[in-house]
């Protein structure tokens, strides 16, 4: 038994006999295609070519195809080849094999790629056209569902409502807290180091008190939000679309907005300005602690300069922000959530654009209260 | 192994697998003969599948030994997509490559061949299962059910492995894409000498193209033959299963 492929090839005028020996399987698929390629001139220049089964010990489909190639090749141009020899065993695998590959398919037509990137552009324009309707019927949809609720308050999902809360209101609790304490301790030492130089530490307490009241307290919450709980609703959403859950709940009469979306986007409503309120105390009891140990100012007059930099106002700029945002993450991410489609691969896809979107937005509206808060005083 | 033919691709010792303190196959010994194709019957959640899993490696056994080809199968090994083809019951296709991709998935990571060579044999492939070479192109998401079982098949001769393993190949399909499934693992087993592991719950199947029909009941295999042979059975899991109501009418053809 031959371990390893042969291809004797005997050329008597313009007849040509080639003779494949020993295991035409896919393991040696290397050596069979250097072997079918080192015969092509002479399958090219002859006339007749016969090709003598007899001395193969395996063969699978692969090598059979190599074969049935090598025959084509030389059967082309009103020229003649022909099997002799096959086993018994393998004439049903050669007899299937010439029945293969011999329609294909004219080849697509490389697209113009001047057209290529304006078509993208076109649909880029009408996708953002299509994202901005589905927002906005989305929110609609919730609209209505929160009259349904205010009409009948026995309709609202409580379980669900709480059991949301919880996870994403309670269980985010303790990163917001430190990342929120981190960015406070961080921008209280940039403030000390930077307004020591000349002599105005004492406004770093301002800096710190106006910024993460009125910005960045609402905004780094608001954020982290997006990425933890805006991704899992998109997920969950996206993978009860997937296995039909959802048209499931739609042909028992429920509407998925109701049983869904209003429980999931109400507890985001509600969370947020917690979470908000609680990121902003960790963030001043972080700048607080650097105040003390980087700073030389200790906690009493940290807590006196407070008093006097902030005022509720700077407070309700921040905290009036959080339900909008909210509403913003939980309608992408629930809508994202709708959008996809059969595969693995656009859930993935439906939940990074449901992140950055949402991310986006709450950055866009941020702006736009401040250019609001700005015009009317606050 | 030589010229020497083993008779039997796969042989199953005294297997006992089980989770927790369930105990799903309980010392199961079952013999498959190379070259056949063998049905495997059994109640829902009765270890059909855990078997056939068992034997492929992706569930941990307690005891016994499984031999494939004449080699005693030890946790995960190279090579095992030139030992057997494997048909899940969903496809499941690797939904980010093309139908072409996923068919030459396998021939990629074992082989090294040119991507011409790779993208005949694709094609080759899917022909001989019945697809057409415009399908090759689709994502799994764009097929029908009976499409995707036919690409994973593709998928699973890649290689042309010699021993294919299908889980409820038919599951699904309408009686005559049913049929057309079967008549196309009958013809590929001729061609290709495969030997098939076939899990199923059609009777139309088991008697159209099994050569022998395995039943599984309490964790063992109380019964193994022709179907015939097993349509005679006494055991009383066996009869009920094929003389119940919906195999009255199989039964009545086989006469």
């Amino acid at each position: 038994m031959n371990s390893e492929p042969l291809l004797l090839a005997t050329p008597s005028g313009d007849a040509l006999k080639l003779r494949p020996e020993g295991p035409w399987t896919a393991a040696n698929v290397t050596r069979l295609e250097t072997l079918s390629r080192s015969v092509g001139a002479e399958v090219e220049r002859s006339r007749i070519v016969t090709l003598d089964m007899s001395g193969i010990s395996a063969l699978d489909t692969l090598g059979a195809w190599v074969l049935e190639k090598l025959s084509r090749r030389a059967a082309s141009s009103g020229r003649s080849a022909e099997f002799v020899g096959v086993a018994d065993h393998f004439s049903g695998l050669l007899d299937e094999v010439r029945q293969v590959n011999r329609h294909t398919p004219p080849p697509a037509a490389a697209p113009n790629p001047v057209l290529l990137r304006l078509g993208d552009l076109g649909k880029t324009t009408v996708d953002a056209r299509e994202d901005v309707t589905i927002f906005l019927q989305m929110l609609g949809a919730l609209f209505m569902a929160v009259i349904g609720v205010l009409r009948r308050p026995r309709t609202l999902r409580l379980t669900s409502l709480v059991y949301q809360l919880y996870r994403i209101g309670w269980q985010a609790i303790p990163i917001v807290v430190l990342i929120t304490f981190l960015i406070g301790a961080i921008i209280a030492q940039q403030g000390f180091f930077h307004f020591r130089r000349f002599g105005a530490e004492s406004y770093t307490v301002d800096m710190v008190g106006i910024l993460v009241l009125r910005e960045l307290g609402v905004l780094i919450v608001a954020i982290m939000v997006a990425g933890r709980s805006g991704s899992a609703y998109t997920a969950e959403l996206g993978s009860m679309k997937m296995r039909e859950e959802i048209d499931a709940l739609s042909t028992m009469g429920l509407d998925p907005v109701d049983v869904l979306i209003l429980p999931r986007v109400a507890a985001l409503v509600i969370a947020l300005p917690i979470l908000a309120f609680i990121g902003s105390i960790a963030a001043l009891y972080g700048g607080g602690l650097v105040a003390q140990f980087y700073g030389d100012m200790g906690p009493a007059i940290y807590i006196a300069r407070l008093h006097e930099a902030i005022s509720v106002t700077h407070f309700e700029v921040g905290i009036l922000k959080a339900p909008f945002m909210a509403l913003v993450i939980g309608i992408v991410a629930c809508s994202e959530g709708l959008r996809v489609k059969g595969s693995a691969e656009s859930l993935g896809r439906q939940t990074t654009t449901s992140v950055v979107k949402s991310i986006f937005l709450v950055i866009v509206l941020d702006g736009l209260f401040a250019i609001f808060f700005a015009s009317i005083g606050m | 192994m030589g010229e020497q033919q083993e008779e039997f691709a796969i042989r199953v010792r005294d297997l006992v697998v089980g989770f927790g303190r369930q105990t799903v196959l309980d010392h199961l010994s079952l013999d498959v003969r190379r070259g056949e194709i063998l049905g495997l019957v059994g109640a829902s959640g009765g270890g059909k599948s855990v078997l056939m899993r068992t034997i492929i490696g992706l569930i941990p056994r307690r005891g016994g030994i499984i031999e494939v080809m004449g080699q005693p199968t030890g946790g995960r090994k190279d090579g095992a997509a030139t030992t057997w083809g494997i048909l899940f019951q969903q496809g499941a296709l690797f939904s980010s490559l093309t139908v072409r991709q996923n068919v030459q998935f396998p021939l990629r990571e074992n082989l090294v061949l040119s991507q011409e060579l790779m993208d005949e044999i694709a094609i080759a492939k899917l022909e001989m299962v019945g697809l057409r070479a415009q399908d090759a192109d689709k994502y799994p998401a764009e097929l029908s059910g009976g499409m995707t079982k036919r690409v994973a098949l593709a998928r699973a001769l890649a290689l042309d492995p010699p021993i294919l393993f299908l889980d409820e190949p038919t599951s699904g399909l309408d009686p005559i894409a049913a049929g057309d499934f079967d008549a196309l693992i009958k013809t590929l087993q001729k061609t290709l000498g495969l030997t098939v592991f076939m899990v199923t719950h059609d009777l139309a199947s088991l008697t159209t193209v099994c050569d022998r029909v395995a039943a599984l009941a309490d964790g063992k295999i109380v019964a193994i033959g022709p179907m015939r042979e097993l349509l005679q059975s006494e055991h009383p899991w066996v009869r009920a299963y094929f003389h119940g109501k919906r195999s009255q009418m199989l039964q009545h053809e086989m006469r």
